[in-house]
């Protein structure tokens, strides 16, 4: 479970550039919800993602990982419990190590890190298992730098090296964004399935409305550094793209703006 | 002809063990690290003065070692607890280092001689092996304890705490989202740069014979022209290719420069231009990919 109490995040604070990131954003997320994430360009929702993962850290309220309070904790000691890929397909991955030496980062995960060889025959087996079931002809290539593969393979990397070590939280910043239409909806089946076999709590960035509410259980809107929509359940099935930009219209007094938002084809308007 | 042509390849066996602690800051972390010209003669003074107290040469190399760990480890926390930018910190540790090289030898310069019964590697070795000529005998040595040196360092690097040194210069943000502390990972690597780097320093002072406060000036731009040499002459991808082709281009930079020392003097080429030779040699391969791709443009 991850609990954000009264969040604020600030930058630049007490100077004339200052920006509310975040303001006053409560949220509980139980163990098992995939929560989807839209809102306009500077919402707040990557800075929201930094939060949970400790990559920022907030000027007010807690963050709450399976009752321990992490709010303090640097990003590299909460992150067995989070793994997180990112919209930049080369941020996921060191692109000069090879995939069996990039895996074996991830496979160390929690442990501290000895003068042992990182790579052994039984990881390799792992790794093959692993990557077979991707199914991007990547079994064969334990050997060649990462540098060398697509957005996509470094991309399902990414993804197979977030969840590697068991974590509670899986955190996606817009991970399918830089790819083509084909392999970005590869990445998203790979994704719902590990997200549904190892149990994890996750929350997506998306700016494709439409998977906004196909993909997930949950999906939140934010504007201006707070959650202003928050659907679930019968609600969310029933929930049309044209619906979800008229609910916020009516909250906000506003159009939803983002430049990059993807309307599909049910809303006339543009 | 032949001598210079095998005191160039000791020098740069030598040279390559410098290198490859260049090459961990400078490429494996993504760090420049200038505390190089301090830590190198920092090794040769730690190690003459040891020999001077009588130690052997042996407990003084692995003395001197240890020392480039500390002064590595300074730059480190420069870097990482006090938050001041990398060639800051190296400039620091390095302008540090020379009163405290200074302190440690007592007086600007040393000379180490068999005359006043100070013992080397190098005189142990001939002690040992009486039947061959030593210039051979330096030569096999020295291949033999750099490949000592790369194979221990190639292990090193493909274990778990070597990965995560690799990873680091190429993506923190990575490193740190798999549960590493970035910092601590410095520290070490840094570390162990500047302990190969002492140690080279050490390993050149029994070599030359002497000690001298200033011979550290320029070392780093002479480490990275030996990686960046390496990198032209073989670009390997794996760790053993990488490793050995530091060393070579450790060797092909001296012998070049030797070369140019040798000839140079038709065209008033003089030994004091040496440093303008390897800036240039420097600037030039880094230049060359960037002039390159304006060349293809304007075409
Ligand atoms: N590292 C940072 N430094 C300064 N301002 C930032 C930083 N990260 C985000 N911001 C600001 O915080 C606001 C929210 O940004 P962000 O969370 O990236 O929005 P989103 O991901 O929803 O587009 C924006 O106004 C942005 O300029
Ligand atoms: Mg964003």
């Amino acid at each position: 479970m991850l609990q954000l109490e009264h969040i604020d995040k600030v930058f630049f604070k007490n100077t004339p550039d200052e920006r509310w990131a975040l303001r006053n954003l409560s949220c509980v997320v139980q163990p098992d919800e995939f929560v989807t994430i839209v809102g306009s360009n500077g919402a707040g929702k990557t800075t929201l993602l930094n939060i949970i993962s400790g990559n920022h850290f907030p000027d007010r309220g807690r963050v709450i990982i399976e009752d321990h309070d992490v709010t303090s904790l640097p990003a590299f000691r909460r992150a067995r419990f989070i793994g997180r890929v990112f919209q930049n397909t080369t941020q996921g991955t060191a692109a000069s190590l090879t995939i069996e030496e990039n895996f074996a980062i991830a496979y160390a995960k929690g442990r501290t890190r000895g003068l042992h060889l990182a790579i052994s025959e039984h990881l390799r087996k792992i790794i093959r298992e692993k990557l077979a079931e991707v199914g991007l002809g990547l079994e064969n290539r334990l050997r060649d730098r990462v540098g060398l593969l697509s957005g996509g393979q470094r991309q399902a990397l990414a993804l197979l090296m977030a969840t590697i070590g068991n974590p509670k939280i899986l955190l996606l910043d817009e991970h399918t964004a830089n790819l083509d239409p084909k392999t970005a909806e590869k990445i998203m089946n790979l994704t719902n399935l590990l997200i549904r076999d190892d149990h994890l709590t996750a929350f997506m960035i998306t700016h494709d409305l439409g998977d906004a509410l196909k993909y997930g259980t949950r999906t939140l809107l934010m504007d201006d550094g707070g959650i202003v929509l928050d659907i679930s359940g019968e609600e969310r099935k029933k929930m049309t793209i044209n619906e979800l930009l008229e609910r916020f219209s009516e909250r906000r007094h506003k159009k939803f703006a983002n430049d990059r938002v993807l309307l599909s084809t049910e809303t006339k308007e543009g | 002809m032949y001598d210079y042509f095998i005191f160039s390849v000791q020098e740069g066996l030598l040279y390559g063990i410098l290198a490859l602690g260049v090459y961990i800051t400078f490429r494996c972390l993504d760090f420049p690290d200038l505390t190089v010209d301090g830590s190198f003669p920092l090794g040769a003074a730690v190690f003459a003065s040891l020999v001077y107290r009588g130690f052997g040469p042996i407990e003084s190399m692995i003395a001197a070692f240890i020392a480039g760990a500390l002064a590595g480890l300074l730059t480190g926390v420069l870097h990482t607890f006090s938050k001041i930018p990398a060639l800051l910190s190296g400039i620091l540790t390095m302008t540090c280092l020379y009163s405290i090289n200074l302190r440690i030898m007592g007086r600007p310069n040393m000379s180490l001689s068999e005359n006043l019964g100070h013992r080397t590697v190098f005189t142990m070795l001939r002690d040992s092996f009486s039947g061959i000529p030593e210039s051979y005998l330096r030569l096999f040595f020295l291949i033999g304890l750099i490949f000592l040196i790369k194979i221990l360092l190639d292990l090193f690097l493909q274990t778990e705490i070597g990965l995560a040194i690799r990873a680091t210069g190429d993506n923190e943000t990575l490193v740190e989202a798999q549960g590493i502390n970035p910092d601590r990972i410095k520290l070490v690597g840094i570390s162990l740069s500047n302990a190969l780097v002492a140690f080279s320093g050490a390993m050149f002072a029994q070599y030359q014979g002497f000690v001298d406060i200033n011979m550290g000036i320029g070392m780093v731009v002479l480490g990275l022209a030996s990686v960046i040499v390496g990198e032209v002459l073989l670009r390997g991808r794996i760790i053993l290719v990488i490793t050995l082709q530091v060393i070579i281009g450790a060797v092909v930079y001296r012998l070049a420069t030797a070369t140019a020392l040798n000839y140079g003097y038709s065209i008033g080429f003089k030994p004091y231009d040496l440093k303008l030779f390897t800036g240039l040699l420097v600037i030039i391969i880094l230049s060359f990919p960037v002039i390159k791709a304006k060349f293809r443009r304007v075409k």
